[in-house]
């Protein structure tokens, strides 16, 4: 597949200028002004990509079923704080508020042979790929019922099984993982993609450039999903990333790969443009580089107290006010008849139903048994008989148990 | 039986598991139409083309990283590093994601994946380019590395690694490449891992190494016989991780000495933990202090007589060796 016949010409950048714009000081006020409000943007601006044909393909149920997805969502992660300042769980939480549009929008559109992969704010993809609150919440308080037994934790959820492959805490580190994806699907002779999301301060590590040019190079099928919620941490995008015209995404072009942008507080957007994305990668086995403008309304991490000092009060208003995902989808949903105000409550009170109910699980649930430090570091320990080692292979003289 | 090199063996291993399973593939830099930088994948390219020999950009953290989520979707990548020294500027990728992928998903995933390549000093390229990072390696549980000597070993222990299911770290030596030995044609010829060798029996002094380093013991341990009559015995370990703790203690419950000597440097070296071992499980055997001889503690010097000097050589075993006798006598 690769080798001598590799370096195919690239089909040609597709680049667009889109939701993200080079922002000089001087113009930066005008131009937050000028993006901001999808409150303020009339029904037909906000249905701009309804009639793309992944949308216009949804039914009312699938409509409401997005819906639901996102609050369930933001109702998990709501609760994961109130459990996190209890002292219920330990480490960090990245909370996805204020994204669930892109996780949503995104692996709603998966196939048979699309997987996923992402970094360290995991919660939102995990439950939109179908993984339950309660192995979720259950793995936050690093309970044996949680998705990895409690031994990954809020930033290594995985679910192999829904192609789903982690959750990954190393900035930047899972983008030649996922490409390794890509490239099995392409190995296998499959139709797939491999969507691997990473966010706006990784496109600065050296690995996510070597998978770039590999994924050109290789024409492998690969989407690269840029959650752009403006801080690598507290460090602001203008203070840390060089920023072409068109966004972080049209860095793309110097690897000859086609990318785009898009306003991640709209589904229908989302949606559309990673349609496009997967159909390249699916026809044209070739990549895309999609970068999503969203932001997040708390801080890097529930740890990161300053979130309120490297960004303003209204910076963060501003976006719940005018540009929140759920109350924007909602507004759609309504102006098309298809969600009374009742319903969007009545939903909002199960979600926040079934995130207590995963509380009361993952409190209710046994931490790990001890022995289980030493299961899933080596496969030949845990199947014994199915291969070839001998010797030792764990060095302790003697277990702190024993 | 037939006479072949530490390189041809290996060659034979890939095209045999190439041919067994289609999940197998190489990927390195200049690993297909170069033949190999050090021609250990001379001519596969032409056999088996560019699925399953795959030349990759210089660019080892992106490939490693490849190789690991296609290992996660269950193919069965082979990845050289043209040189060992080569995997550290892909060192998240190759220690952190690959040891601990397994873990911190609860058991749903493997990584069968082998990382090979020559690790070891003694060809005068300087300080970056002559690393044996096997004690690095072995550091990382959810990880294994073996360290094979011989023809014969090469090629079953790179069978075995390519089947495991585990991801292994596999250290040869360019030095070794052009080495000869009688290795069986069975197409099924597995050596486990963590199972060590006695290269030559001996009563009077245990001397346990792996990698080249077992070839100068036994040269030195043939001097010992002729000059001093010493009966030497030469444990390979092999694998490093896992390790055959029993081979070790078997040994120096025989020989009551124990000289370890490694081309690794002495600070945490395989030494520290083989000796920890020692005095844990045959106390009570030792009629000696362990020693071991390890490169001296510097990064590897360039100048061609020094760097000699540098790594463990015969005379110094010998050294080693009689020295240990005296504290008997």
């Amino acid at each position: 597949m690769a080798g001598k016949s590799a370096a195919k010409k690239s089909s040609g950048s597709a680049g667009r200028k889109g939701a993200p714009a080079k922002k000089s000081a001087p113009a930066k006020k005008a131009a937050a002004e000028k993006k901001a409000a999808s409150a303020d943007k009339s029904p037909a601006e906000l249905r701009r990509y309804a009639d793309a044909p992944v949308n216009k393909a949804m039914s009312k149920s699938d409509k409401r079923k997005a819906f639901v997805d996102m609050v369930r969502i933001r109702k998990f992660e709501q609760a994961a704080l109130q459990s996190y300042q209890k002292g219920k769980m330990g480490g960090f939480l990245h909370l996805y508020i204020g994204q669930e549009a892109t996780a949503i929008g995104t692996c709603a559109l998966l196939g048979d042979h699309d997987h996923i992969i992402t970094a360290y704010r995991d919660h939102g993809h995990a439950l939109a790929v179908g993984m339950t609150m309660n192995e979720c919440m259950a793995e936050l308080f690093g309970k044996y019922t949680g998705c990895s037994k409690g031994k990954g934790g809020s930033m290594h959820f995985f679910a192999p099984e829904k192609r789903y492959w982690g959750g990954h805490g190393i900035v930047g580190g899972q983008t030649p993982l996922g490409l390794g994806i890509a490239y099995a699907l392409k190995y296998k002779g499959l139709q797939g993609c491999c969507i691997c999301f990473l966010g706006d301060g990784a496109v600065n590590q050296g690995p996510f450039h070597e998978s770039l040019n590999l994924a050109g190079l290789w024409d492998l099928p690969m989407i690269y999903v840029i959650e752009n919620n403006r801080y690598s941490m507290g460090t602001s995008q203008d203070r840390s990333s060089v920023y072409p015209e068109g966004g972080l995404a049209q860095r793309a072009e110097a690897y000859r790969i086609d990318w785009d942008t898009a306003h991640g507080e709209n589904l229908y957007e989302v949606r559309a443009k990673t349609a496009q994305a997967i159909e390249r990668a699916h026809k044209k086995s070739r990549p895309t580089v999609l970068e999503i403008a969203t932001y997040r309304y708390y801080g890097h991490s529930i740890a990161d107290a300053n979130h309120q000092k490297y960004r303003t009060k209204e910076e963060i208003l501003e976006y719940q006010r005018n540009r929140d995902p759920i109350m924007v989808w909602q507004r759609i949903l309504k102006e098309e008849g298809v969600l009374t105000e009742d319903e969007a409550k009545e939903i909002e009170t199960e979600a926040r139903n079934e995130a207590k109910d995963a509380i009361r699980f993952a409190d209710e649930s046994p931490f790990p048994p001890e022995s289980e430090i030493l299961t899933d570091v080596y496969h030949s320990v845990d199947n014994p008989g199915s291969h070839t080692n001998q010797g030792k292979i764990f060095f302790n003289d003697r277990l702190p148990w024993e | 039986m037939a006479l072949i090199t530490y390189r041809q063996a290996l060659k034979d291993a890939f095209s045999e598991e190439i041919e067994r399973d289609e999940n197998v593939f190489i990927m390195g830099e200049e690993v297909a139409q170069y033949n190999g930088a050090y021609k250990v994948t001379e001519g596969l390219w032409e056999k088996y083309g560019d699925k399953r020999l795959v030349d990759a950009p210089i660019s080892e953290a992106g490939f490693i990283g490849l190789g690991i989520g296609a290992a996660m979707m269950g193919l069965r990548p082979v990845i050289e590093m043209m040189f060992f020294s080569f995997v550290y500027v892909a060192w998240d990728q190759a220690v952190n994601n690959a040891s601990s992928l397994r873990y911190m998903s609860g058991g749903l995933m493997n990584v069968p994946l082998v990382i090979r390549g020559p690790a070891n000093g003694g060809t005068n390229v300087g300080a970056t380019h002559s690393h044996t990072p096997e004690n690095l390696v072995a550091n990382f549980p959810g990880l294994k590395c073996v360290v094979p000597v011989t023809a014969a070993d090469a090629k079953g222990l790179m069978k075995s690694s390519i089947r495991d299911n585990d991801p292994v770290f596999f250290m040869e030596s360019t030095l070794l490449y052009g080495e000869e030995s009688k290795v069986p044609e069975d197409p099924d010829f597995l050596i486990p891992l963590g199972k060590a060798d006695v290269k030559r029996e001996g009563t009077d002094l245990s001397i346990i190494a792996h990698g080249r380093s077992v070839l100068v013991a036994l040269a030195a341990a043939k001097e010992l016989k002729k000059k001093h009559n010493i009966d030497a015995e030469v444990v390979d370990l092999r694998s490093i991780r896992p390790l055959d703790e029993e081979a070790i203690i078997k040994s120096v419950k025989k020989t009551n000495r124990a000289l370890l000597v490694e081309e690794n440097k002495p600070y945490c070296g395989i030494g520290s933990q083989i000796s920890h071992l020692i005095q844990r499980r045959a106390f009570d055997y030792l009629d000696a202090p362990v020693h071991r001889i390890s490169a001296v503690d510097a990064p590897a010097i360039y100048s061609p007589p020094l760097e000699k000097v540098q790594l463990p050589e015969a005379k110094v075993i010998v050294r080693e060796a009689l020295d240990m006798q005296n504290v008997k006598a």
